[in-house]
C-alpha cells in the first residue's frame, strides 16, 4: 500500500524528516508516536501533498506509483484522506456542499455519474450518524463555530463519505475528551478492512487503547529511532518518550521487518 | 480562510484634478435652460421652484474634485469633459416589453423606466391592492401633487451634494412608490431603469420617491441596466421614506456596461420603529459611485446597510455610507463586502455619525475584502463620529486573500484550485445576498453573482507580497 524509503524533508533550509522508512501493508494500522517537534505533522502533510516543503531525498511508493509526483488533489482522487490536526474552517460553504463538491470530484475522476443533492443529503445523513454529530452541523459552514471535538468528528464524518484507501490520522485523538474520543476511535475502527490501511499520527498512547495497531513506531528528530508492536506504545506511555531518547543502544532503524 | 488584517485605512492622496471649468457647468446651464423654457405647465410652482435652486447649487457647486475630502480617490474628470446630451426615450416606444425583461420571473411586477422616462408601454403590472400607487412621477405631479410635494427634494440633500443638485435640476419625471398605512404589500417591485443611448454621449437622471406609509410593508428592486454602445452617465436618485413603524427592504442592482458612469445616491428618512434594509449589489460598469446614506430620525428606528461590490478589469467602484443617529435608541448594522480581480480598484468610506441626543445607539460597521488579483486595490476607510456618551458601536475592516491553506484543505478532499476557489468567494458573497428578505430576489442576485464568477477569468494564486493594498494608520 505504502512504502516510504529514506525520506528527507527540509523546511526553509532546515532538515525536518532526516531519513524515514516506513512500510504499511493492505489493512495495516500503523501508529506513530512521538513528542512535539519530532516532525510528526510534517510527516502528514507532506504525503498529502503541502507544498510548503522540500523533499531534498528519498521515495514514497502507493500502490507501487510515485506519491510524491501527484497533486494533493490527485493523492485524495486516488485514494489518500488526511483528517487534519487543525481542521481549517471555511466561511461561506455550507459543510453538505462541501462534502458532495468532494465526492463529486471523486465520481468524475473515475467516469461515474455524478450525484446530485437529494441524494447526496439521503447518504450523509446516514454517515453523520456514525459520528454522532446533529443533523445541523450539515447546514453550517464548513467547521464555523465548532469546538475542536466537532471538528475532529467532523473530518471523520469526511472519511466514512470519501471511503479511502490510505487514512493518515494527524493528532485527531487530541484535544477530545474521553467521550469524543470514543466516538471517534470507534468511527474509526468500523471503517477498518483488509484492503484499507491506516496511519495514525499521535502524541499519547490513549486512541491506541480502542484502536489496536499492527506496528507502532517512535519518531524523534525526525527519525524514526523504534518500532515494534502494541506492546511499544504501552511502554512510551509508562516511561515516556525521555526513555527512548538516553537508550542509545536502541536501533536508529525504523524500517519494516 | 482569509489572512485578515484588521485596520483602519484612509486614502491615500491621489492624483489631483483641476476644479471643473465654467464651460463644463455652463453647458448643463444651456441645457437646463432649454429644458425648462420647454413644456413645463404640468410641473407644480414648488417644484421648480426647487429645481431653480438646485441648478443654482449645482453652479455654485460645480462637480466635484479630487481636492474635495469626500472625492479624494474618484475622479470624475471624465463626466465633466465629456458633453453628455440628454437622452429621450423616443427611439424605444415602438419596442415590445419583452425586450426589457431581465428575469421571467418579474413578468407582472415590473416597471420600467426609460432614461430616467417612466414607459407605460414597457411596464406591466398586476393589479395592484387597494391604496397602492406605481406611477411616474410625472403623472403624479400633474395628478395629485400633495402625495409627492411634502417629499419629493426634501429626503436627499442636494446642498452639499453637486450630483443631487444636478438630479434635481433636470427633474422631470421618475418612478413614484407608495404603500398606504398598514399595508403589507406581498409582491417584490422591480423598477428597471434602462439606460437606452446610441453611439453619442449621453446622459439621464433617474429619479425615485418611495413612500412606506406608517405600518406598512414592501420590497422595492431598483435594477440599472442599460443597451448604449456610446458613453453613458447615469446620475440616479432615490428617497426612500420610511414612516413611524414602517417596513422598507431596498434591493439595487447595479448592471450597467462598461462604458457607463454610474453615480448614485440614496437617502433614506426614518421615522420612530422604522426598519429599512439597504442592499446594494454593483456588479459592473466602468466607473461607479455609490452614495448610500440613511438618516434615523424617529427612536427605535433601526437601518441595515449591506453592499456587495464585484470589480474586475479596470473598474473603479466607490461605495460611500453615511448613517445619522439622531434620535435615541436606534440601531444600525452594516456590512459591506468587496471582491476584487484584474486591475479593479475600490474605496469604501463608511461614516456613522451619533448626533448629541443619540443615547443608546447601537451601530456595527464592517468592510471586508477579498483580492484575487496583485493589480487590484482597495482603499477602506470605516468612520465613527459619536457626540453621545452612552452608545455601542464597533467598526473594523479587513482586506485579505484565499489563503493556501484552505486551498490544500479542499484539494486533500479532491477538489482542484479553481474550484476551491470559486466555492470560496461565492461562500464570501452568499453572507450577504443571504440577508436579502424576498426569496425570488435573493435568487436573481444570487444567480447574477455566479454569472460574474462564471465569466470571470478569475486569477490564481495571489502574490502574498505583492497585494495592491494601501492602507496607512487611521488618524
Amino acid at each position: 500500500m505504502l512504502e516510504i524509503k529514506n525520506l528527507h524533508v527540509s523546511v526553509e533550509g532546515q532538515e525536518i524528516l532526516k531519513g524515514i522508512d516506513l512500510k504499511i501493508k493492505p489493512g495495516e494500522l500503523h501508529a506513530v508516536m512521538g513528542p512535539n517537534g519530532s516532525g510528526k505533522s510534517t510527516f502528514s502533510q507532506v504525503l498529502a501533498g503541502r507544498d510548503t516543503y522540500e523533499i531534498t531525498g528519498g521515495k514514497v511508493l502507493y500502490g507501487g506509483r510515485n506519491l510524491l509526483e501527484l497533486s494533493p488533489e490527485e493523492r485524495s482522487l486516488e485514494g489518500v484522506f488526511l483528517s487534519f490536526q487543525y481542521p481549517v474552517v471555511i466561511p461561506g460553504v455550507n459543510n453538505t456542499y462541501f462534502l458532495q463538491a468532494a465526492v463529486n470530484a471523486q465520481r468524475k475522476y473515475r467516469g461515474e455519474e455524478e450525484i446530485d443533492a437529494v441524494d447526496f443529503l439521503a447518504l450523509i445523513k446516514e454517515k453523520i450518524k456514525l459520528v454522532q454529530l446533529d443533523e445541523s452541523f450539515l447546514h453550517r459552514p464548513v467547521n464555523e463555530g465548532f469546538s475542536g471535538g466537532e471538528k475532529k468528528r467532523n473530518e471523520i464524518l469526511q472519511m466514512l463519505t470519501l471511503e479511502p484507501k490510505l487514512a493518515i490520522l494527524d493528532e485527531t485523538d487530541s484535544g477530545l475528551d474521553i467521550d469524543a474520543l470514543k466516538i471517534v476511535a470507534e468511527g474509526i475502527d468500523s471503517f477498518r478492512s483488509p484492503e484499507r490501511s491506516f496511519l495514525v499520527i499521535t502524541h499519547y498512547q490513549r486512541i491506541l487503547n480502542y484502536i489496536e495497531p499492527d506496528r507502532v513506531h517512535v519518531l524523534l528528530d525526525g527519525r524514526i529511532v523504534r518500532s515494534g508492536g502494541p506492546d511499544l506504545a504501552h511502554e512510551l506511555e509508562q516511561k515516556g518518550y525521555g526513555w527512548i531518547q538516553y537508550d542509545n543502544s536502541a536501533p536508529g532503524n525504523g524500517a519494516d521487518a | 480562510m482569509i489572512t485578515v488584517h484588521l485596520v483602519t485605512a484612509r486614502m491615500p492622496s491621489g492624483p489631483q484634478t483641476m476644479p471643473s471649468t465654467a464651460t463644463t457647468v455652463d453647458q448643463y446651464h444651456a441645457q437646463f435652460e432649454r429644458l425648462i423654457g420647454g413644456d413645463l405647465s404640468s410641473q407644480p410652482e414648488d417644484l421648480l421652484q426647487l429645481r431653480y435652486a438646485a441648478m443654482d447649487r449645482f453652479e455654485q457647486l460645480g462637480f466635484p474634485t479630487t481636492q474635495q475630502e469626500e472625492w479624494r480617490g474618484t475622479s470624475v474628470d471624465s463626466i465633466a469633459r465629456t458633453d453628455f446630451q440628454l437622452l429621450d426615450d423616443s427611439d424605444l416606444a415602438d419596442q415590445p416589453p419583452e425586450t426589457f425583461c431581465l428575469d421571467d420571473e418579474l413578468v407582472g411586477s415590473q416597471v420600467v423606466l426609460v432614461n430616467g422616462r417612466f414607459a407605460p408601454h414597457l411596464t406591466a403590472l398586476e393589479e395592484l391592492p387597494a391604496g397602492v400607487v406605481i406611477q411616474g412621477l410625472a403623472d403624479v405631479l400633474a395628478a395629485e401633487p400633495g402625495l409627492v410635494l411634502p417629499h419629493l427634494g426634501r429626503v436627499a440633500d442636494f446642498d452639499e451634494q453637486a450630483f443631487v443638485a444636478l438630479n434635481t435640476a433636470f427633474l422631470m419625471d421618475g418612478i413614484f412608490i407608495h404603500v398606504p398605512e398598514s399595508l403589507h404589500a406581498q409582491r417584490p417591485i422591480h423598477v428597471i431603469h434602462l439606460s437606452a443611448i446610441g453611439e453619442m454621449p449621453g446622459q439621464s437622471h433617474p429619479r425615485t420617491l418611495v413612500v412606506a406609509a406608517a405600518n406598512s410593508r414592501l420590497t422595492v428592486v431598483e435594477h440599472y441596466a442599460g443597451n448604449g454602445t456610446g458613453p453613458a452617465f447615469t446620475n440616479a436618485v432615490t428617497e426612500i421614506v420610511s414612516q413611524k413603524s414602517a417596513g422598507v427592504d431596498y434591493v439595487r442592482v447595479q448592471r450597467e456596461p462598461e462604458n457607463t458612469t454610474h453615480i448614485a445616491t440614496i437617502q433614506t428618512h426614518q421615522e420612530a420603529d422604522s426598519r429599512v434594509a439597504l442592499h446594494t449589489f454593483t456588479t459592473s460598469g466602468g466607473l461607479v459611485r455609490n452614495d448610500v446614506n440613511a438618516t434615523l430620525r424617529g427612536p427605535g428606528a433601526e437601518v441595515l446597510m449591506n453592499g456587495l461590490y464585484l470589480v474586475r478589469d479596470h473598474q473603479h467602484v466607490d461605495n460611500h455610507t453615511r448613517i445619522d443617529h439622531v434620535a435615541p435608541h436606534c440601531t444600525s448594522n452594516e456590512n459591506y463586502k468587496g471582491i476584487l480581480d484584474g486591475h479593479g480598484r475600490a474605496i469604501f468610506n463608511g461614516r456613522i455619525v451619533v448626533h448629541p441626543d443619540a443615547q443608546k445607539t447601537n451601530a456595527v460597521q464592517s468592510n471586508r475584502n477579498l483580492m484575487l488579483s496583485d493589480q487590484a486595490l482597495v482603499n477602506t476607510n470605516p468612520q465613527l463620529e459619536i457626540y453621545a456618551d452612552d452608545v455601542k458601536c464597533a467598526h473594523g475592516s479587513t482586506v485579505g486573500q484565499i489563503d493556501e491553506e484552505t486551498l490544500f484543505y479542499f484539494r486533500t478532499r479532491g477538489i482542484d484550485r479553481d474550484t476551491a476557489q470559486n466555492l470560496l468567494v461565492d461562500g464570501f458573497a452568499r453572507e450577504i445576498i443571504r440577508q436579502i428578505a424576498a426569496e425570488s430576489v435573493r435568487i436573481s442576485v444570487q444567480n447574477l453573482v455566479s454569472d460574474w464568477l462564471t465569466d470571470g477569468h478569475i486569477a490564481s494564486g495571489p502574490d502574498r507580497d505583492k497585494l495592491g493594498v494601501s492602507i496607512t494608520d487611521h488618524e
